[in-house]
């Protein structure tokens, strides 16, 4: 306690102003060289840190943007080709239809023709026949005369009536066919 | 300092610790003896204030996206103050405070961990010198900040007449204006100096004692000196504590006068 009066003594509220001095000299020092070369840089580095998050961000928006983009394209694309094939389809349908048509007419036709040759052959043929027929009737006619003549003699008044009426029948009918030529 | 041992303890023991105890002799050989210009505590500062330089620097001379753990830790000072007290307190505009409330916050976090590291073992705040300069420097800041936002007369009126009855101005305009614009540097300072003041008294106490106890003739008194020093040991961590936290109440308060003063509505 006697060398507090020796030494003046010290109050430790009261402060050294060269303290004060040197701690405000020192502070600033540090101040300065902190705010001047360190501070200003992590608030860039904070900066840029936040900018690659948004540019992550913004990027994957791009992203997302482009891929909405071609779906809508693939979507309209494959509307585009949906209506197409349905038109195809229609017009095949229709293609079809004509088509199945077009080969009932001819086949229609074909029958037709067909018919009509298959009948004119007929015709033909009952032409021949008929002419043939003509003839042969004559030659039978002939022969079966000459037959009942050749055998039965007897009776030759009633044999000559019918002769007669006979040859007269071929007569009428050999003009009458000739006439139908 | 030797003759105080003499008259003060017969083991020759500095018990019970004195003020005398923060006032070192000047070093030598510069300056005189008794010389406050390089002492223990300007040298401290003055490390402080190379140690937090080299660290900053170091940490971030090639700063990147993906930080390094060095450059993590600096970020971390950085962004504490900016984030956790500028922006929560001053709000959007407190980030460009925040390089004063970074530097502030860590000067005074390294210079209050003197306190306890080995061979260091003192605070130079326990000169109320360096808490004052600092104080000072806070409450020319907010003030500046405030004249800046409101000018002069309005800054004025703003602290000093609050929304109250007319009748109750005579009490409160004295009131207010002491207690915002003369009052706060001077608690700022005190604060955080008798914090680290009684932290190296405490801590001396306990060691102290613990030699003083070990001197002693009798076997049961000696036997206690370890239980001292067990109680230095935990005071010291709980001065770990008390100067995280010295180094937070001031930042956050130099933050809040900050904020009082620009506030648009007081």
């Amino acid at each position: 306690m006697v060398n507090y009066a020796a030494e003046g003594g010290h109050n430790p509220v009261f402060p050294i102003w060269q303290e004060m001095v040197i701690g405000l000299i020192a502070f600033a020092v540090l101040c300065f060289v902190l705010m001047k070369f360190v501070f200003p840089r992590m608030e860039q580095t904070f900066q840029a840190r936040v900018e690659a998050i948004e540019g992550g961000i913004k990027r994957a928006e791009a992203a997302q943007a482009e891929a909405n983009q071609l779906l809508e394209q693939y979507k309209a694309q494959l509307a585009e080709a949906r209506t197409e094939a349905a038109g195809i389809r229609d017009q095949a349908r229709a293609d079809a239809e004509s088509i199945r048509a077009d080969v009932l007419a001819k086949a229609r036709e074909e029958s037709d023709r067909v018919i009509a040759a298959g009948r004119e052959q007929l015709t033909a043929e009952r032409q021949s026949i008929v002419r043939e027929l003509r003839g042969e009737v004559g030659g039978l006619a002939v022969e079966l005369a000459s037959r009942i003549v050749g055998e039965a003699l007897a009776d030759e008044a009633r044999r000559r009536g019918t002769v007669e009426r006979f040859i007269s029948e071929l007569e009428h009918a050999a003009p009458q066919s000739s006439g139908a030529r | 300092m030797i003759e105080q041992l003499t008259v003060l303890a017969k083991d020759d023991l500095p018990f019970p610790p004195s003020v005398e105890d923060f006032f070192l002799p000047a070093i030598y050989p510069w300056g005189e003896a008794n010389s406050p210009w390089v002492t223990k505590f300007t040298v401290l500062i003055w490390l402080a204030v190379a140690a937090l330089i080299a660290f900053f620097l170091l940490a971030y001379r090639k700063p990147k996206l993906v930080p390094t753990r060095g450059q993590w830790m600096a970020e971390s000072v950085y962004g504490f103050a900016r984030d956790n007290v500028a922006k929560e307190i001053i709000g959007h505009e407190g980030v460009r405070f925040a390089p004063y409330l970074a530097t502030l916050f860590s000067f005074i976090l390294l210079t209050n961990i003197f306190g306890i590291i080995p061979f260091i073992q003192i605070s130079p705040m326990s000169h109320i010198a360096f808490p004052a300069f600092l104080a000072i420097i806070s409450y020319v800041l907010y003030n500046a900040a405030g004249i800046k936002k409101h000018g002069f007369w309005r800054y004025l009126k703003s602290q000093t007449m609050p929304p109250a009855p007319k009748v109750l101005y005579p009490l409160l305009i004295p009131l207010e204006f002491f207690s915002n614009l003369v009052l706060r540097p001077f608690t700022l300072a005190l604060r955080l100096f008798a914090n680290m003041f009684a932290g190296h008294i405490i801590l001396l106490v306990f060691t102290l004692s613990g030699f003083v106890l070990l001197a002693s003739d009798n076997f049961f008194i000696k036997a206690m000196s370890p239980f001292a020093w067990l109680m230095a040991i935990i005071l010291t961590l709980f001065e770990l504590l008390v100067a995280v936290l010295q180094a937070y109440v001031f930042t956050l308060l130099t933050a809040v006068y900050v904020q009082t003063s620009i506030a648009t509505d007081h």
